[in-house]
């Protein structure tokens, strides 16, 4: 894992997380790694995995059972999901609108790509 | 309920007056050290890291004030304080002897010592065994040295540059092994220069100039305190929250003193330029960000 990113180590651990909770790897109910194995994994301070551990448990994603580690929690996934959309709705889209702003692309133009791109991937070049 | 003496404020300079023959370096320096901490030191060349390291090791002694350790004064030289207390100097002295001999001599001196977990560390590390320590790369006797120390298991580990010499995967591995060695009832302490080398490993951040600390803050702190901005033109130099600035490729890298920031930006070597490069600023900054 690299850590070029000037986003904070903190986040890009709980980053890493809830990726691998989306992606499926961990499920409800796992364990996942304790912070001493994740820090010595990472090769970082095991305090800030513990922070960052802290607040996925804050956000419901993980529980902490005492004494035992940390478990995927059954309300993990829509928890992500609900806050990524989130981040994508008031981040991520605002540029893409200036962007699309800036080069004259208007909302249809992107919903035949969304649309196209679904169905037929190969329209685009039919036209000619 | 924790009584142990190791859990809380390890170490304590209350107060430490010391110089050298022409230079005094500490004029009533306080501050405390708390377990389950790595602390990252840091200054230029000059500014007394050393000279603290050795104070609180009791390999000098202060003018005036007092130092703890452990509930030890250091000065005293308690055996059972020093047998808690493993320093790894920069350059590593070590004497013509095998790895096997200076084990069984020195390790008697560390109660703690676990012969299994330096075993692990010198496999994990991949250093050549058998062989006379001096005989050794420069890389491969801080290894060993590093190695050693650890398995001293001493509640007050001291480093003073222990990845200079350090190959590039050897120093991922070290980063692996302090990570691992962190413990609540344990402090680490790394001197260094090589900032991207500790990034990620420390809690605290201390920036020790002309005698006084002018960052004694843990490092997410003092990153959420800070934002760090790409510019096209040079900021203003005169404006008050701009704490640093430097030319990067395609304009300017600036470091402003902001609360508002989203989130924690790390980055120790820009934050310790800015400290160095105004120093008077940067303590007003600082004063306003939550000491340790």
């Amino acid at each position: 894992m690299e850590f070029s990113d000037p986003k904070g180590i903190y986040q890009q651990i709980a980053d890493r997380v809830q990726e691998q909770i989306l992606r499926g790897i961990w499920v409800v109910g796992d364990q996942i790694p304790s912070v001493r194995e994740m820090a010595v994994e990472l090769g970082v301070n095991p305090n800030t995995v513990a922070r960052s551990y802290q607040a996925l448990v804050e956000r419901r994603i993980l529980a902490n059972q005492r004494g035992r580690g940390f478990f995927v929690t059954e309300e993990a996934v829509s928890s992500i999901v609900q806050t990524l959309r989130n981040e994508f709705l008031e981040k991520d889209l605002p540029k893409i609108i200036k962007t699309m702003r800036l080069l004259g692309i208007g909302p249809e133009e992107i919903a035949n790509h969304f649309h196209g791109n679904e169905t037929n991937p190969g329209e685009d070049t039919d036209e000619t | 309920m924790i009584t142990s003496n190791k859990i809380g404020k390890m170490i304590e300079f209350e107060n430490i007056q010391f110089g050298y023959k022409k230079k005094t370096l500490f004029n009533g320096m306080n501050f405390a050290l708390e377990s389950g901490q790595i602390y990252g030191l840091l200054g230029l060349n000059g500014a007394g890291k050393s000279t603290l390291l050795r104070l609180l090791s009791g390999l000098l002694f202060p003018q005036e004030g007092s130092i703890r350790v452990l509930d030890y004064d250091p000065v005293q030289r308690n055996p059972s304080m020093l047998s808690e207390i493993y320093m790894l100097p920069e350059t590593p002295h070590l004497p013509t002897l095998t790895d096997k001999n200076f084990v069984s001599r020195m390790a008697r001196f560390y109660p703690n010592f676990d012969s299994s977990y330096l075993e692990s560390l010198l496999k994990e590390m991949s250093v050549p065994r058998g062989q006379i320590l001096t005989s050794l790369s420069l890389g491969e006797r801080k290894k060993f040295h590093l190695a050693f120390g650890l398995a001293c298991r001493p509640s007050v580990m001291i480093l003073d540059e222990p990845t200079n010499g350090l190959d590039i995967p050897a120093k991922g591995q070290f980063r692996k092994i302090v990570a691992e060695a962190l413990a609540e009832d344990r402090i680490l302490i790394i001197a260094t220069h090589q900032v991207k080398d500790i990034e990620l490993l420390i809690d605290n951040v201390l920036i020790l100039h002309e005698g006084n600390f002018i960052c004694y803050q843990s490092l997410s702190q003092i990153s959420s305190a800070i934002r760090i901005s790409q510019e096209t033109n040079r900021p203003d130099s005169n404006s008050e929250k701009l704490l640093y600035t430097e030319p990067s490729l395609g304009g300017y890298t600036a470091v402003w003193a902001d609360t508002e920031t989203n989130g924690e930006h790390q980055d120790l070597e820009l934050l310790f330029k800015a400290a160095i490069t105004n120093p008077e600023k940067f303590t007003q900054f600082t004063s306003g960000v939550h000491k340790l």
